[in-house]
């Protein structure tokens, strides 16, 4: 790992105007900066360590609306009990993602900001060509070995795979996020590849997330996330999907359902085709299995990821199957 | 106002232990790099260095997080305790360090203190009710012997005499 300057910043405006000198970036958990900076991605010049300011930590939920504090961590989120009876899927979501100790130290801020997992982008010694680390360089994915990498979303310069959990949740319920003059949804922080692969958020020079809020809703009360993976536990998504659902008072037709999905696209991916289709329906097997193939409209294989395309609806079924049993 | 360090070296000082030392370290050093090679705090072990095995699992004011991916710099005045500093004063060992032995929780042993410290912060959660909590709760913890058996038996045994 290079060596770099160290700062602490003592406040919010320290922070921001920290990331002014050269090649500075914020250290919140560091689980994803300090395990790029030792594989040569992340090359910071200036460390602005912003995990001893205070109160930017709390999380609240009134009047059913969350708001999370930019450092508070994915464990005392997951385990927060107005999340966990207001926003179960994202409770969820927070659990199922990495392990007890990452999530001890990683922060939802910093959550948003992980950076993908694609071998070839964290590979800088044996793969020269990434233009979503070197722009222009090329893409070492696209011919490679794909099974981890992005159906949805995809360009001609980058596959790879938005990894995260808890942003997928955040789609799903219209979740903004707080940079302080700029407040956005989740849904526009996350850039698409496009052209531009390095630039992978709406963030700008100067900015910081401050906090993440979440607007309650009876879908978000009644949701999940599903995530299916090669192992039970400690493993990114092969897909996931995060899903609410709210049903008319005869208890069997949609009112108000949110689907987004996870593991699958190059950033969290909101799946507005299988909400349209079912809403005013009645909730059964073969309309919600029929509409939640929708979710992989314009997907593109490349390869060894074709099982995601078929994959990832039934796990969009499965998610609002098992929403309509718990009536 | 920041407080900017620009020198090769910055003066830290830890609280580990319990135990206070003032050392200078480069920015880039981890908290295991730190309790290894400048403190001889050598029971916390280095697997991965990536934040993916859990063996170098320490605690910072009383939650399980990976020194690997801590910066040294970043942990001061926060009060660390690694496996050094589990057992009593008198060395009686922690219950789950006792378990561990009497369920034969380990082969090669590298993985184990990284799967103590885990098992102590997974108990005190409330994450070891059963032994699928256990499995997922400790799922940050790789044993490349295998010994997950015992390791989930000794987890069941310790919370059950801590609770009682």
């Amino acid at each position: 790992m290079r060596d770099f300057s160290y700062v602490r910043a003592d406040s919010i405006e320290a922070a921001r105007k920290a990331t002014a000198l050269p090649g500075a970036m914020l250290l919140a958990g560091g689980t994803t900066l300090v395990d790029l900076a030792k594989c040569g991605v992340a090359q910071p010049e200036t460390v602005v360590d912003i995990t001893h300011l205070k109160g930017l930590d709390t999380i609240s939920v009134d009047a059913g609306r969350a708001t999370l504090g930019a450092l508070a961590k994915m464990s005392h989120v997951a385990d927060h009990a107005g999340i966990k009876s207001h926003f179960p899927a994202v409770s969820e979501a927070l659990w199922q993602a990495a392990s007890a100790q990452l999530r001890n130290m990683a922060t939802v801020g910093g959550n948003l900001m992980q950076r993908t997992r694609c071998p070839y982008f964290r590979d800088p010694s044996n793969f020269s060509a990434c233009n979503k680390r070197e722009p222009g360089s090329g893409c070492s994915a696209i011919g490679g070995v794909t099974r981890g990498h992005a159906v949805l979303g995809t360009s001609q310069a980058c596959i790879a795979m938005y990894p995260g959990d808890l942003a997928t949740a955040l789609v799903a319920f219209d979740a903004t996020v707080h940079l302080g003059q700029r407040v956005l949804k989740v849904d526009d922080f996350f850039l698409l590849p496009g052209d531009t692969p390095e630039r992978e958020h709406d963030i700008r020079a100067g900015e910081m997330i401050t906090a993440i809020e979440i607007p309650g809703s009876a879908a978000a009360r009644r949701s999940t996330y599903l995530k299916v993976r090669d192992r039970q536990s400690y493993e990114f998504a092969a897909a996931s999907a995060a899903v609410g659902l709210e049903l008319e008072a005869d208890g069997r037709t949609i009112r108000d359902l949110r689907v987004a999905l996870g593991g699958v696209a190059t950033k969290p991916w909101r799946a507005r085709a299988v909400e349209e289709a079912l809403k005013g329906k009645v909730l059964d097997e073969d309309t919600v299995r029929k509409a939640s193939g929708l979710a992989m409209e314009g997907a593109v294989d490349h390869g060894a990821n074709h099982y995601k395309i078929e994959l990832a609806p039934r796990v969009v079924a499965r998610a609002i199957l098992k929403l309509g049993e718990t009536a | 106002m920041t407080d900017q360090t620009t020198s090769i070296t910055i003066p830290i000082h830890l609280t580990i232990n319990g135990r206070d030392h003032s050392l200078n370290v480069e920015p880039r050093v981890t908290l295991l790099d730190a309790l290894r090679d400048r403190l001889d705090l050598t029971g916390t072990k280095k697997g991965c260095d990536h934040g993916q095995c859990g063996a170098c699992t320490v605690h910072v004011d009383g939650e399980r997080v990976l020194a690997c991916l801590t910066l040294a710099a970043q942990v001061e005045g926060r009060e660390i305790t690694t496996i050094e500093g589990l057992a009593g004063a008198d060395g009686t060992l922690d219950a789950v360090q006792a378990a561990f032995l009497e369920q034969d929780a380990f082969q090669c042993g590298y993985c184990t203190p990284g799967q103590i410290m885990s098992a102590v912060a997974c108990i005190r959660e409330g994450h070891a009710g059963s032994d699928d909590e256990i499995r997922e709760y400790m799922a940050g913890n790789l044993c490349r012997c295998g010994a997950y058996p015992n390791i989930v038996a000794a987890v069941r045994q310790a919370a059950l005499e801590v609770a009682s």
